[in-house]
């Protein structure tokens, strides 16, 4: 549990981080919580050779409530649980964020490396696919948005290009009177679901994502347009034919799945009794 | 008496003595990080010690190239077996009688099986060093099942064992069997199953899982070349024990070693057994002249380090058809992985697994244990448990269940039809025990009407009904437990560990002032004995216990003694401790007396003072008495007021309790909720009953762990898939559920002061009770048995079985 010699980084602009990331290409990591990543360092899954910490960049920072959500990709999840005026205007982000970790984790952790660390067990992602959000990508020839929907091709394979840095989430504010819920069966306390499904369900539009149930979050277009139309049954069928979990400690992929289903449907039950 | 002399009870109450709810001593360093654990300590020019360990549960060794280790700077030294074997250290002996090796000598037998060891200035620089240590490995066919295991084309684990018929227990009938350890009547029992009303029959399997304390294991070697002397702090639960096996097997004369334990970050049976760890870091200091560090990372700790349980055990169990039980029956196949390194008395290769007839006045029994080697981690240790104790009740509490069942008859019933009568002891069972005392119908009945038992029942039944009509998806369960331990090992006729006798020790010094210092064979790693061994002499010498400094854990200072496990520091050294005490004050009464110018018999003890029989005015109290040992010249007597006891226990201690659980079982997901946890503990004459509440907490929540989830699980390429706190469960404040405690008190009639010990009640009834409360709630649905741990996918897996979700 000790990794390998690395030096380190603390770049205050992002300019200068962006430079750092293009100097030193595959040998160099972002590190932001440093929840997953040094984890893995320790247990040398990943050995970077230099670690350019976002901490001091102010540019990452901050909430803001405009046309649209803007969340700074170091905003950590204990900031965004805190914040009431995101509370109010997004409710599903802070029901979500306190099923993740601990309150250690989330004193630490960010929600810019939860989404872009790619680990199909983080909860942020379906979430933010769901929420159909943005990603703010800054790199050496400039900066550019992918939605969230597109980012996640598989396990930590994600559109980010190595030399970029996701700067912030763009989150478009919900319908008012939309109802939501993000229901997590987990085995306990800091522990990556079992299944999660995250609902958003308004008057004539809903969308459901569905975590660690694939490679990757998955985000049903179909699930979401059959319970806009009032089919919770044709919803849930439609998400549980696009999910493909695996066996782990947690169970096998049977009991996932059923369990997929049941708190899918849970989910939706909440969400619509918030539904004005 | 007059206004100014305390009355008796307020004196009493000053000295903080049994029963009073002092507050732990320890606690003023541990809460504000003042704590002093291994790697805490620091000594000049140390160096620290890693492993390379082995990726295959088994393979042959090929080649090991350290030359890339050995070239990186900071590496001062890898250790190989080829290195060890000169020494005759490539292997060492095991508690149960076998040995193991110290590094991988030709072959390895399970994951993470120490290859060898890198000696290197900084931990960065060892760990770098590690990774460049090269292993070209062979691998061999892999047995992780023991029945597998016992199969006649089984692969051969232990080629050192080749043609050895007789083990260190008696035959061996198969390459990959141990033992075989035989108890009760075979014969009787058989023919009374056989004319029997009703016979209940299960394998009951107690998954392995792991003690995990939250400080790993460690050392610190270093070899004073100059003296001649070899210190060794380390994370040890029998200090003594460990400084003379350490003399044995390495030569050095045992006055020339010094075993510390500093504070211990909680051991529950892990820090029992002597490991390779210890051994490199010992030799390697010994080769470098400097001090060796060794801490296991969490990691490390799960794969390697001694795991616990792992029995299946097969029951038939026999009743009328009213219930009274006839006989008991059971056969356990026992996994001990790659080398048998169980820790137990050497006189009882399965512990004290003959407890299984629980609380029951069960007439006739038989018991048969094969061990069996696989390709799994050695160990097999008590975690918080005495040995094989928690086995033994989880085996006969499901075996109750089973047959409560088959009878069709409450549970609760069962277990007060067959109970072991208070007029039947001290009561002798069919597998060899005297219990020592108990009141078990008076336990249960206040348990059952504490929880409100009936109302639970009705409850219950409604809500089948209401499941039944498709009104809810939650089920509710009710497990209840009665459980008789078997602590306090033990008595030196039939108790040793490596031919150490399992007495214990006290060693008493008064000083001149009155306050006083007192040092025992134990050692202490979270029970609190600085705190309730100080309470002990209170009581017995009459100086307030905030007096008395409590140490333990230095083997230069503490007297001899087998150390702390398996509840036996009340039993053992706490009778000690009351023994020392009863010595000192035999002493004062004569010094008293001398003082007060009576005879000795005229005077009497009196909380904290010797008084003059019939003229309480005249007395002397334990602090004047104290002062005069140190100042006066008193004819017959030496100055001075010390005493020391080793105490060699008449029989063991049996404490017992009855815990009642109410779960709430999602179907549909499995996850179950603890609605309520009731424990009544009986465990003799109280201490301080602060401590014991909190003993009971901790107990049951490592209960609620291993029932509910915890678990060491291999694939069948034996592989540890468990390895991590991601995946090993350790419950948080979150997941504990709230505790009602309770208690009776049947003081045991043999220890001094009727004490029968705590620490591991809770861990020993809380398991079945956990698990019979799960298994209860599917009873309706003809249910009998599913086995630990019961995770949310396993619970889902026997309401998915018993077709529930349609
Ligand atoms: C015990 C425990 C339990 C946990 N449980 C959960 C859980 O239930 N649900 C959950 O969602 N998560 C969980 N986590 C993970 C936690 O939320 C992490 O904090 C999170 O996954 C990563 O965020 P971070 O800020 O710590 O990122 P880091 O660990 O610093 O980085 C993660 C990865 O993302 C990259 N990265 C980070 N920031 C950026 C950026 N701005 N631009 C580009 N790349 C970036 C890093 O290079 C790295 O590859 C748990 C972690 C622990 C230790």
């Amino acid at each position: 549990m000790i990794p390998g010699a690395f030096d380190y980084h603390r770049p205050t602009t992002l300019a200068e981080a962006t430079g750092l990331l293009a100097e030193h290409g595959d040998a160099a990591r972002v590190l932001a919580g440093g929840h997953s990543l040094i984890p893995m360092m320790k247990l040398r899954m990943a050995a970077p050779e230099h670690l350019i910490d976002l901490a001091a960049i102010e540019a990452l920072r901050g909430i803001a409530l405009g046309t649209e959500i803007r969340i700074g990709a170091m905003v950590t999840q204990a900031e965004l649980i805190a914040h009431e005026g995101l509370a109010a205007a997004c409710p599903i982000l802070r029901e979500a964020a306190l099923q993740i970790a601990d309150p250690q984790v989330r004193y630490v952790g960010t929600v810019g490396g939860n989404v872009a660390n790619g680990d199909p067990g983080n909860d942020m992602p379906g979430l933010m696919q769901c929420l159909g959000a943005r990603y703010a990508l800054t790199g050496p020839d400039g900066s550019r948005e992918v939605a969230a929907r597109d980012f996640y091709h598989s396990a930590y394979v994600t559109e980010r290009a190595e030399d970029e840095i996701l700067t912030a989430i763009l989150i478009p504010h919900p319908a008012p009177g939309t109802g939501y819920a993000y229901e997590k069966q987990k085995r306990k306390i800091g522990d990556y679901a079992t299944a999660a499904a995250a609902v958003m369900v308004g008057r004539s539009a809903a969308s459901i994502a569905m975590t660690n149930l694939a490679d990757r979050p998955i985000w049903s277009q179909a699930a979401g347009a059959a319970l806009a139309s009032g089919d919770v049954a044709g919803a849930v069928a439609a998400a549980l034919s696009e999910i493909d979990p695996s066996d782990d400690n947690r169970g096998p992929a049977e009991f996932k799945r059923h369990v997929a289903g049941v708190i899918l449907k849970r989910a939706i039950e909440r969400a619509r009794a918030r539904a004005a | 008496m007059n206004e100014m002399t305390p009355n008796q009870s307020e004196r009493a109450e000053k000295l903080k003595g049994l029963g009073s709810s002092r507050k732990r001593v320890e606690d003023v360093r541990f809460t504000q990080g003042k704590g002093n654990y291994v790697d805490d300590i620091k000594l000049p020019g140390m160096l620290f010690g890693d492993f390379v360990r082995s990726p295959y549960a088994h393979a042959r060794v090929v080649s090991i190239d350290a030359d890339a280790a050995k070239a990186l700077p900071g590496v001062v030294a890898v250790l190989t077996a080829a290195d060890l074997a000169p020494l005759g250290l490539h292997w060492m002996p095991t508690l149960a009688g076998d040995k193991q090796m110290v590094l991988a000598d030709g072959k390895v037998l399970f994951q993470g099986q120490e290859v060898a060891f890198v000696v290197a200035t900084d931990r960065y620089a060892a760990a770098d060093a590690v990774e460049l240590i090269e292993v070209e490995y062979e691998e061999l066919p892999v047995v992780t099942d023991p029945f597998k295991a016992l199969e006649p084309g089984a692969p051969v684990l232990r080629e050192d064992l080749a043609g050895k018929t007789e083990g260190a227990h008696g035959p061996r009938r198969h390459h990959n069997h141990i033992f075989t350890w035989e108890q009760g009547d075979k014969d009787a029992t058989e023919q009374v199953l056989s004319g029997a009303d009703v016979v209940a029959e299960e394998m009951i399997y107690y998954h392995r899982t792991h003690p995990c304390p939250l400080e790993t294991c460690g050392c610190v070697a270093s070899m004073d070349k100059v003296a001649g002397k070899l210190t060794v702090w380390g994370t040890f639960q029998a200090p003594h024990a460990v400084r003379t096996v350490a003399s044995l097997i390495s030569g050095i004369a045992e006055h020339n070693i010094r075993i510390i334990s500093p504070d211990i970050g909680g051991g529950f049976g892990n820090k029992v057994g002597v490991y390779p760890g210890y051994i490199c870091s010992i030799v390697a200091s010994i080769v470098t002249g400097k001090p060796v560090k060794w801490v296991e990372d969490r990691m490390e700790n799960l794969m390697a380090t001694a795991f616990a349980r792992d029995y299946w055990m097969k029951g038939r169990i026999a009743a009328t058809k009213d219930g009274k039980i006839t006989g008991l029956w059971c056969h356990v196949t026992a996994d001990h992985g790659g080398f048998d390194a169980c820790a137990d008395p050497t006189k009882f290769p399965a512990g004290f697994f003959n407890i299984c007839t629980g609380s029951y006045d069960i007439p006739v029994a038989y018991l048969a244990v094969d061990g069996v080697y696989t390709n799994k981690a050695p160990g097999g240790v008590a975690y918080r448990c005495s040995f094989r104790v928690t086995e033994a009740a989880y085996f006969i509490e499901r075996m109750i269940e089973v047959l409560a069942i088959k009878l069709g008859m409450d549970a609760a019933e069962l277990r007060r039809v067959n109970f072991i009568r208070k007029d039947q002891f001290p009561y002798h069972s069919a597998l060899g025990w005297e219990y020592d005392s108990g009141d078990y119908h008076t336990a249960w009945d206040k348990a059952l009407a504490a929880v409100g038992y009936e109302d639970l029942r009705a409850e219950q039944a409604d809500r089948i009904e209401a499941f039944r009509r498709g009104e809810t998806r939650k089920l509710m369960g009710i497990g209840l437990t009665f459980f008789t331990e078997i602590v306090g090992a033990g008595p030196v006729k039939n108790c040793d560990i490596l031919g150490l006798g399992m007495f214990d020790s006290c060693e008493i010094r008064i000083h001149p002032t009155g306050s006083a210092i007192a040092r025992l064979g134990t050692i202490s790693q979270g029970q609190g004995h600085a705190t309730t061994f100080a309470q002990i002499l209170a009581s017995e010498i009459g100086l307030p216990a905030d007096d008395i400094t409590i140490e333990e854990g230095d083997t230069d200072t503490a007297p001899y003694g087998l150390g702390t496990y398996g509840s036996r520091s009340t039993p053992v050294a706490g009778a000690a401790t009351a023994m020392a005490g009863r010595k000192i004050r035999a002493k004062a009464q004569m010094i008293a007396a001398y003082l007060l110018e009576v005879h000795d018999d005229d005077v009497e003890w009196d909380v904290d003072r010797f008084v003059v029989k019939g003229a309480p005015e005249r007395f002397k109290t334990m602090k004047e008495i104290a002062f005069a040992a140190y100042n006066q010249a008193i004819p017959g007597l030496e100055p001075g007021l010390e005493a020391v006891s080793y105490y060699d226990p008449p029989n063991m201690t049996y404490p017992f309790g009855a815990y009642v659980c109410v779960v709430d079982v999602d179907v549909d997901t499995g996850v179950t909720d603890i609605r309520r946890f009731y424990a009544l503990d009986d465990c003799g004459t109280r201490i301080n009953p602060m401590i014991i509440e909190g003993q009971v907490h901790g107990g049951l929540t490592e209960a609620l762990a291993i029932a509910m989830g915890q678990e060491i699980a291999y694939d069948e390429m034996g592989n540890v898939k468990t390895g991590t706190l991601m995946d090993f469960f350790v419950p948080t404040a979150w997941e504990t559920p709230h505790y009602e405690t309770d208690w009776t008190t049947t003081p045991s009639p043999h220890h001094p002061i009727g004490a029968k010990g705590v620490g591991e009640s809770p861990n020993v009834g809380g398991v079945p009770c956990f698990s019979n409360a799960v298994n209860d709630a599917f009873r309706a649905f003809g249910h009998v048995h599913a086995h630990m741990p019961h995770d949310h996918w396993r619970v889902w897996k026997i309401a998915h079985d018993l077709g529930l979700h349609g």
